[in-house]
C-alpha cells in the first residue's frame, strides 16, 4: 500500500523530467528533411556581376558552405563580421545568397563592412530559399564533395557552432 | 467641407492599398478557395502557433504565392503537400502523418486510457474486498453496547 501512495511522485518526477528537456529544445530549430540529401540544383545570376550566373553543380568536388543572408536581416548583419572572420582562415570556401534583397543595398553593405563570400548569388524572389527550406536567416549549409548537404545552421553560426559542428565536419569531410 | 472628406478618403484608400490588394486579388476564386482550404492545415515556421493561411510573415506570403502557381499548373493537393514537407518536414503539417516516428504520439493517448482503465479496474475490485462487511464477534457486539449505554447514562 505504501509503495502506492508512491506512485503519484514518481510519475511527477518523470512529468518534471520530460518538461526540462522540452525546455532546453529551441522550438525554432527544426530539423531539415535536406540534410543528407542532395543539395537542390540551382542557377542564380551573381550579385556582383549579373551577366555571369552560379550554380551549386560548379561545386562538384569541394565541400563548402553556403549561406542565406540579407540586408534586412538583423541577425545576419550580427553574423556578418564572425563570417569575415571565418573566411579568413580559409578552412572552407563560404558562398553568399543574397535573399530577397535590393542589389545596391546587398553591394553597399558588402563593401562598408567587408565581403566574407566567395562569390554572392542573387535570389531576389527568394525561390531559391523556399528551395532550401529557408525560414530564418541566416541559415547556413555545409555541403559535401558530392554535393550532399550534411549540416545545416539555423540562425548565426556562432564561435561555438563554427568550432564544434561546422570544423569538424568539414576536417572529416575533406578527407 | 466637401474636399476635407474627399481628401479623408483618398488617404484611406491609398494608405490601405497594400492590404486591400491582397483581400481582393483579381486570382481565380476557385484557387483562392483551395488554397486557403490547404493553407489553413499548414503552419507558418515563422509564427509557428499561427497557419499558414492566416500569417502576414513574408515567408508565409510567398509559399502561398507558390501554393496558388502550382494550383495553376494543375499540381494536386497531395502533391503541393510534397513539396512543402520535403523542404520543411512534417512539422509543416498541424496533422502529422501516421508513420513509425509518430505511433506514439497517435496512439499513446490510447494505451493510456486502456492503461488507466485497467489501473482503475484493478482498484475498484481491491476496494470492494477491503469494505467487505464482516459479523461482529459476540464480544465486539457486547463491548459497543457498553460504549453506547455509558454514552446515554
Amino acid at each position: 500500500m505504501n509503495k502506492l501512495l508512491l506512485l503519484p511522485l514518481v510519475l511527477f518526477i518523470g512529468l518534471v523530467a520530460f518538461l526540462l528537456v522540452g525546455l532546453r529544445h529551441d522550438p525554432h530549430e527544426i530539423p531539415s528533411p535536406l540534410i543528407n540529401k542532395p543539395a537542390p540544383a540551382f542557377q542564380l545570376k551573381q550579385l556582383q556581376d549579373p551577366n555571369k550566373t552560379f550554380s551549386a553543380q560548379e561545386m562538384r568536388g569541394k565541400v563548402w558552405l553556403l549561406n542565406f543572408w540579407g540586408t534586412w536581416c538583423v541577425a545576419c548583419r550580427e553574423e556578418h563580421p564572425l563570417l569575415i572572420q571565418y573566411a579568413k582562415t580559409n578552412a572552407v570556401p563560404i558562398y553568399g545568397v543574397d535573399y530577397k534583397d535590393e542589389r545596391a543595398t546587398a553591394m553597399q553593405m558588402l563593401d562598408d563592412e567587408g565581403n566574407p563570400y566567395t562569390l554572392t548569388a542573387s535570389d531576389p524572389e527568394g525561390r531559391l530559399s523556399i528551395d532550401y527550406g529557408v525560414y530564418g536567416a541566416p541559415e547556413t549549409f555545409l555541403i559535401d564533395r558530392d554535393g550532399v548537404i550534411r549540416y545545416k545552421q539555423i540562425g548565426p553560426i556562432t564561435e561555438e557552432a563554427w568550432q564544434k559542428e561546422i570544423l569538424p565536419r568539414v576536417k572529416q569531410l575533406s578527407q | 467641407m466637401k474636399h476635407f472628406v474627399l481628401i479623408i478618403l483618398v488617404l484611406f484608400c491609398t494608405g490601405g492599398a497594400p492590404v486591400a490588394k491582397e483581400a481582393q486579388s483579381n486570382e481565380d476564386p476557385k484557387i483562392e478557395q483551395r488554397m486557403k482550404a490547404l493553407t489553413e492545415q499548414l503552419r507558418c515556421l515563422v509564427c509557428q502557433n499561427e497557419t499558414l493561411a492566416d500569417s502576414r510573415a513574408d515567408l508565409a506570403e510567398d509559399l502561398r504565392q507558390q501554393i496558388r502557381e502550382q494550383m495553376k499548373a494543375g499540381k494536386s493537393d497531395q502533391e503541393i503537400l510534397g513539396f512543402l514537407t520535403q523542404r520543411y518536414g512534417d512539422f509543416v503539417l498541424y496533422k502529422p502523418p501516421v508513420k513509425a516516428t509518430t505511433y506514439l504520439l497517435w496512439f499513446g493517448p490510447f494505451i493510456l486510457l486502456v492503461a488507466g482503465t485497467g489501473v482503475l479496474y484493478r482498484y475498484l475490485r481491491h476496494r470492494r474486498e477491503l469494505i467487505q462487511d464482516k459479523p461482529l464477534t459476540a464480544a465486539e457486539r457486547k463491548r459497543a453496547a457498553d460504549l453506547l449505554r455509558n454514552e446515554i447514562g
